[in-house]
């Protein structure tokens, strides 16, 4: 008890100035231990403390907290807490403590759930990510986290702005395969299937030394997104995927090969029927959706096959050839495809007649000029990055080791070890 | 035949026109082969199988008669080719095609042309006696290590295999001969007969290899030998589906081929086959030189009227009457051993080259206009059309409205534009991945680093 109240002085006393915060941190580490066998009695303790200013051993005394099984009425009171928390904490002192904060957010993140209201987990989580950043190209453990609560509580927008950075620098391996899968899932949510097979791409070619569920279950989307998205699936991974994946992936997800495959074919009949030979597959694997949303898609690769050919066609002839039933459902989907702007068309209801357009995109605008130039820049900032990390890398001392290990020899010099470490 | 009124005028005339060097002896030995010998035998009309069979010698007329019969429909022209074969073969030593013969003829010709055991039994016994002859010779030969004779004992056996029909065997023997052949005729001797077991084999791929060989002999070269080596890597890139190396070869050939290349192929076959080909895979330029202008060729085509009238209707566009020609010629040539599997693609090949040359040069074609020009259907030309567009032959689109085909040249401006704004995309997502999966390296290297440590 004592020591618990001793605790509580020092954190008021210690939590200004940052060398005050270094020791502080001392002190929590070694009363860590003590602190998780009071867990049950901290309660009180922690309206003594303001999280605004006593992030640190807030966090400490939080963790402790809710260390033990949680009710739902328990629940709900922590989760106002966590939040308030959230809200209210110092970036650097919590960032002393990445470890305990991430426990701590992942149980906000259980508790909600418990609660069944993942909406109220949704802002505080983005305010957490923010705040455990070290800066935008850095993905956390908090970041799955927050992207399923998104998912589950169907608030896609909010993973937009998440979604939308670029990741470079990862902790875990396992963060960045559920942030990338989660990521995919919403953006087939909001139907950005170009964000989507981005994401889906990174965890299927991620370097891995055995496969995980996470690459299985996302390469299945990958080849639907990418029927939807490209009208053809990847039939091979590229040369960087791991072998690992390149050996088993195929063998696991049997079915969506073969769906790609007959979908390569052209035939609409043949495609559907095979869906509802094997519904309850993708029924089980819960991407039944993005199949139908495959097969309807097929339609809309022939329409556009014709505009190549094509100058006019009549509505019926579109029907005929892309197998349709009538020519008012090939109307309809021509009028959805010129909505989209997947095509450019004009329909004559007089003659049942369509007329296909050229894109009328003549490149001549400043709105096109601005676009190209900020592409530009875009791309030569990434390129100085990539030259960046390339340097960084040659001068990195394994590297070398490994490269001077196996170089050409040609002179006797080359036949003394690389030095490992510069000495004068 | 109709021609035999005008024999007396006529035949000088033609003798000389041809150019054909003498007349071979036909196995008739009858002016009226004779003169058929200078006749359009290809042609429109059905097939006149004296005719044809007379253009050949050896074994690959006995094959060309087989291979009539089992593939023409009309039973009055099966059981006259298999009575020719039966004949020949009673000429020669090959008692197991002479007993397939046989069977096929079941007994329709009559009792003259049923199994003559008698007959198979003294060829037989006639063939172990000379075989046997043949290997103790040989035997002597080489136990006193002369090598023309070893060479001769081997040829020998190689002839004699050929006529009894075990083709195998007679390839050995004949390539047995190399080791011992001292001048270059031997060697070209023996690549000729290499050459012409290998053909009847249907291995060709031995036949490129050993008319390449025959080709680096330059001195014992003599024209026909030249014309017969060209014929054999014609026929060999042909059954390769090589149709554009075929041609060349076929082209190439000169007049002095004559008939001396009987046992394997007809100068009608030359003009025919190197024809098409020529249609099929030249271009416009290719074809004026090579084929139409080329004189020496031209003596080739006059024994195939048809094929030559088809080739300059194609090159002046009259495409009905070039079209028709090759329908008509097409039941006879599915009746051909060297042709009857590539007649589908070659004229394929050369309606679609027909298509695109009667389009290239117009901004907009009518496609009724057109349907009539290629006797078709617009419907159907329309999907003909649609199949060339969507391979990217013809750069047009279809107004299926009014039935007219616009061409259509892309904006190479907007392209580009395009293309860059793609490509730009491309390396972004590229590079972003890749930056992602060096860190993922690292940290798993890092990590594996760390626990050796």
């Amino acid at each position: 008890m004592n020591s618990v109240e001793g605790l509580v002085n020092q954190i008021q006393g210690l939590s200004t100035t940052a060398s005050d915060v270094l020791s502080l941190q001392n002190l929590l580490k070694q009363a860590d231990d003590s602190l998780h066998a009071e867990s049950t009695r901290l309660l009180p303790f922690l309206d003594q403390l303001d999280p605004s200013k006593h992030s640190l051993g807030y966090l400490y005394f939080l963790e402790a907290c809710t260390a033990g099984p949680v009710t739902k009425e328990q629940a709900g009171s922590y989760v106002l807490m966590i939040a308030r928390f959230i809200t209210s904490c110092i970036a650097e002192q919590i960032r002393l403590a990445p470890d305990k904060f991430i426990t701590v957010c992942k149980r906000f993140k259980d508790q909600v759930l418990l609660l069944e209201e993942p909406l109220r987990g949704v802002a505080p989580m983005l305010t957490a990510i923010r705040k455990l950043q070290s800066s935008s190209e850095h993905l956390t453990a908090l970041h799955p986290e927050f992207l399923l609560l998104c998912l589950l509580s169907r608030c896609y927008k909010a993973g937009l702005s998440i979604l939308e950075e670029d990741v470079f620098e990862v902790d875990q391996p396992r963060d960045l395969f559920l942030f990338c899968y989660y990521g995919g899932m919403i953006s087939i949510g909001k139907k950005w299937f170009r964000k989507a097979l981005e994401l889906l791409h990174n965890v299927v070619t991620a370097p891995m030394s055995t496969v995980n569920a996470i690459a299985v279950e996302a390469f299945k989307k990958y080849i639907l997104v990418s029927l939807i998205h490209h009208g053809q699936s990847p039939t091979n991974l590229p040369k960087y995927a791991s072998s690992v994946a390149q050996r088993n992936l195929k063998n696991l997800c049997q079915p969506y090969i073969e769906l790609a495959n007959s979908y390569s074919n052209g035939k609409i009949a043949d495609i559907e029927t095979y869906v509802e030979a094997n519904k309850d597959k993708f029924e089980s694997d819960n991407n039944l959706g993005l199949v139908k949303q495959a097969v309807s898609s097929m339609y809309k690769r022939n329409i556009q096959r014709l505009t190549q050919t094509y100058l006019t066609l009549s509505l019926q002839d579109i029907a005929n050839r892309v197998q349709l039933n009538s020519p008012k459902e090939a109307e309809m989907h021509v009028l959805q495809m010129i909505k989209d702007g997947e095509i450019y068309a004009t329909i004559n209801q007089k003659d049942g007649m369509v007329r296909f357009l050229e894109d009328p995109e003549q490149y001549k605008t400043c709105e096109m000029i601005e676009h190209i130039d900020s592409s530009i820049q875009r791309l030569m900032t990434l390129s100085k990055k990539l030259n960046g990390v390339d340097e960084l890398m040659s001068c990195d001392p394994l590297y070398l080791l490994k490269a001077g290990r196996e170089r050409q020899r040609f002179d006797f010099d080359d036949f003394d070890n690389v030095p490992q470490r510069f000495n004068i | 035949m109709d021609g035999e009124d005008d024999a007396p005028k006529s035949l000088m005339e033609e003798m000389y026109a041809n150019g054909i060097e003498g007349v071979d002896d036909a196995p008739s030995s009858s002016t009226s082969t004779t003169i058929r010998k200078n006749r359009p035998i290809i042609s429109g009309e059905q097939l006149d199988i004296e005719a044809y069979a007379a253009l050949y010698s050896g074994r690959t007329k006995i094959m060309r008669l087989i291979f009539l019969a089992d593939h023409c429909d009309n039973s009055g022209m099966q059981l006259e080719a298999l009575r020719m074969a039966y004949d020949e073969l009673k000429k020669g030593e090959n008692t197991q095609l002479f007993r397939e013969v046989v069977q096929k003829i079941d007994g329709r010709l009559g009792p003259n042309y049923s199994t003559d055991a008698t007959w198979c039994a003294m060829v037989d016994r006639k063939a172990d006696q000379r075989k046997d002859k043949l290997e103790s010779e040989l035997n002597a030969y080489r136990t006193n290590l002369i090598k023309e004779s070893i060479r001769m004992g081997y040829n020998d056996f190689g002839d004699f295999y050929y006529a009894h029909g075990a083709l195998g065997d007679a390839f050995k023997s004949y390539v047995r001969t190399r080791d011992y052949c001292t001048t270059s005729k031997h060697i070209i001797q023996m690549c000729l007969s290499a050459i012409l077991v290998s053909i009847e084999m249907g291995q060709f791929a031995h036949v490129t290899s050993y008319v390449s060989k025959a080709e680096q002999t330059p001195e014992a070269l003599d024209p026909p030998t030249i014309a017969k080596l060209r014929c054999a890597a014609g026929l060999a890139h042909l059954e390769a589906k090589k149709y554009k190396l075929a041609a060349r070869k076929f082209l190439e050939v000169g007049p002095e081929l004559g008939n001396s290349y009987s046992e394997v192929i007809a100068p009608q076959d030359v003009a025919t086959y190197g024809g098409l080909c020529a249609l099929a895979s030249f271009d416009r330029t290719e074809l004026k030189n090579k084929v139409i202008d080329n004189i020496n060729f031209r003596n080739f085509l006059e024994l195939v009227p048809e094929v030559r009238e088809l080739i300059n209707d194609f090159y002046s566009s009259h495409y009905a009457s070039c079209l028709e020609y090759l329908g008509n010629l097409k039941s006879n040539l599915m009746l051909d051993i060297h042709i009857h599997d590539h007649v589908e693609t070659l004229y394929d090949q050369i309606r679609s080259k027909a298509l695109i040359q009667y389009t290239h040069p117009f901004v907009s074609v009518d496609m009724r206009m057109m349907a009539d020009a290629f006797k078709t259907s617009v419907a159907g030309l329309e999907k003909e059309l649609e199949s060339l567009i969507t391979d990217n032959q013809i750069q047009a689109r279809i107004d299926s409205h009014n039935k007219i085909l616009y061409a259509r040249h892309a904006d190479q401006r907007n392209a580009t534009f395009q293309r860059v704004l793609q490509t730009g995309n491309e390396f972004d997502w590229d590079v972003r991945a890749m930056l992602l999966r060096a860190n993922l390296l690292k940290h798993e290297y890092n990590l594996r680093a760390s626990r050796k440590i």
